[in-house]
């Protein structure tokens, strides 16, 4: 039940964030590192267009960090995560997949941030992202299907970000602790209201990160959450507000960050790249410019599939949080 | 909050679908849909004097069914979904982009595994259930023709 | 006339699945079935035939018409071949459409991409 402390506090040394047209709209347009207009980025099907993304987002972080990393942790949402394994073959580094549905950006940074720390490794990557094509394939109907998206519903966004920590103290943003999640489920069986499945799973890895830190939301510059949307951003601090903690006004959902109103994405943006994205642009930027020195950014997962949602199944949720801190040593 | 609360504060803070607006849609593009069959019937019984009732209305469903595919091939025919919903779902166009869509969607598995797998992932419980439900009624009407 | 209640007719039976959609959270294949099935019943009642001398393409348009097709053909077939009939009537009185989508699909998915939008 613990929150883990990382006393060696690996440093971020690089971040890169690769995302789409759509996404480069929005109000976070400025902040990617790169953008891809071509919604299949010279590929010949959506897939390679996802996994090119995830090649692009390591590629330039290692580029940025300016040193050769020892691994890399990875993952995103298709099945068997291979949009991640296959874009590894271009990458040529050790590769530890990971699956935590849109968690993942939080999970592999936790992992990459924990084999530093323990000194296992000198430097290692951590990245995560998704493709709207792919992944409406995957959980929902063809592409040119006519049909509605019901009001609750989220728009995945298309996009990568890797983040390269290091043990070297040359920069001075840390990763400091984090609280892994417990897969909390409330019952809810509705596959378009995500941000509603994943708020349990969020106010119970919080309310454990605060009672363990012996932090306030208050403490922090800013909380982010991965892709709750509208429905579970209100959700999640109603959850909250229960258990005795405000989260105020510094806390902000990624999901509802990355697009504007005006474009149609109902609730927000979700998916691995929306967190990853976010973390790779806006909040290392803010980092970098001194804006924020203490940060907690938390991704949540809907850890269903196609087959569990037919069976009837209701989705469980996760969400992994990490404290992104600005260190003086 | 316990399980059966959530569920009910959930759907409290979940927003609606403008309903007034949104049937209304569906109302005026699946009638337009049905008006351009109905005038399609008219045309094909000027020119085609010949064909009794049901062919020509096999001919008008065969011509909306092409029409539907060539709209969803070039990308229009979700956008009028995204608009109609229901409107055009319901007629017989929305059976047809269900399976130009999917046969698009996987063609990239290629033709066989792919495109003729795949096409009828949406439509194909329509046609099953069906026929079922035909032959069933087709049984019951052989089994009382026989007592008649 | 008839123009006009294939309009309203055609509309409102679209308006009904618009409303299932919204109120019962189906999938759209899940309310294409239901309008089959309603179709196929309608023509049992001898419902159907009625109402489409009354607003044409208004019923035949919307997928019931499937529905009522295949029930209206596998009674013709029975009163024509008996008992092979049962089986026959249904595809054959469709097989049209049938042919058609599975075609075009086929052609309008090799040449063109699906995107998003």
């Amino acid at each position: 039940m613990s929150t883990i402390i990382f006393n060696h506090q690996p440093r971020i040394v690089g971040w890169y964030s690769v995302a789409g047209k759509k996404e480069s709209q929005g109000p976070l347009g400025e902040t990617f590192s790169r953008i891809v207009e071509d919604e299949y980025f010279g590929g010949k099907t959506h897939e390679v267009a996802e996994r090119r993304l995830f090649v692009t987002a390591i590629q330039g972080a290692i580029q940025v960090a300016g040193i050769q990393p020892d691994l890399v942790f990875a993952g995103d949402l298709l099945n068997q995560i291979v949009s991640s394994s296959f874009a590894m073959r271009d990458i040529g580094l050790p590769y530890v997949g990971i699956y935590g549905a849109c968690s993942t950006m939080a999970l592999s940074l936790i992992n990459a941030a924990a084999y530093v720390d323990a000194g296992l490794v000198q430097s290692a990557v951590a990245a995560a992202g998704s493709h709207f094509a792919t992944a409406e394939r995957q959980y929902r109907t063809p592409l040119e299907f006519g049909n509605q998206r019901p009001p609750s519903s989220q728009w995945t966004v298309t996009g990568a970000g890797a983040t390269v920590l290091s043990a070297s103290k040359e920069s001075k943003i840390a990763v400091t602790c984090a609280t892994i999640g417990r897969v909390v489920d409330f019952g809810i069986k509705d596959v378009n209201n995500m941000g509603a499945c994943m708020a349990p799973a969020a106010a119970d890895t919080l309310e454990r990160h605060f009672a363990n830190t012996h932090t306030q939301p208050a403490d922090y510059d800013a909380i982010f959450s991965g892709d709750l949307g509208q429905i579970g951003e209100e959700a999640l601090r109603d959850l909250l507000k229960e258990r005795g903690y405000d989260l105020g006004q510094k806390y902000y959902d990624c999901g509802k960050l990355i697009y504007a109103e005006e474009q149609k994405v109902d609730m927000g943006g979700s998916g691995c790249g929306c967190s990853a994205v976010t973390l790779n642009g806006f909040i290392l930027d803010k980092f970098k410019r001194g804006d924020y020195h203490k940060v907690l950014f938390m991704a949540t997962g809907a850890l269903l599939s196609p087959t569990t949602c037919f069976q009837g199944e209701s989705i469980p949720g996760v969400a992994n949080a990490v404290v992104i801190e600005e260190v003086t040593e | 909050m316990d399980k059966q609360e959530y569920a009910e504060y959930i759907k409290r803070i979940t927003p609606k679908s403008k309903i007034w607006n949104s049937i209304i849609r569906a109302f005026v593009v699946g009638g337009l849909i049905c008006l351009l069959g109905e005038g399609l019937g008219a045309l094909y019984k000027m020119w085609l004097p010949n064909y009794d009732q049901a062919q020509i209305g096999s001919l008008v469903s065969c011509t909306l069914i092409l029409l539907a595919s060539i709209l969803t091939g070039i990308g229009v025919y979700d956008k009028i979904g995204y608009f109609s919903g229901g409107g055009s779902i319901v007629p017989i166009t929305g059976f047809s982009n269900s399976i130009t869509s999917a046969a698009m969607e996987f063609r990239k598995e290629g033709i066989i595994f792919g495109t003729c797998a795949n096409m009828f992932k949406i439509a194909g419980p329509v046609i099953v259930v069906g026929v079922a439900v035909a032959m069933l009624c087709g049984l019951g009407y052989f089994i009382v023709g026989l007592f008649l | 006339m008839t123009f006009l209640w294939a309009f309203i007719i055609g509309g409102f039976i679209c308006m009904i699945g618009q409303l299932l959609i919204l109120k019962t959270n189906w999938t759209p294949a899940r309310i294409l079935v239901s309008f089959v099935v309603i179709g196929a019943l309608l023509q049992v009642c001898t419902l159907f035939e009625p109402l489409q001398k009354f607003a044409g393409a208004g019923v035949t348009t919307p997928i019931t018409g499937f529905g009522a097709g295949l029930v209206k053909g596998t009674f013709e077939n029975i009163d024509k071949y008996g008992f092979l009939g049962i089986f026959s009537g249904g595809l054959t009185a469709m097989s049209a459409g049938i042919a058609v989508a599975i075609v075009s699909g086929l052609v309008i998915g090799m040449i063109f991409k699906s995107r998003s939008k």
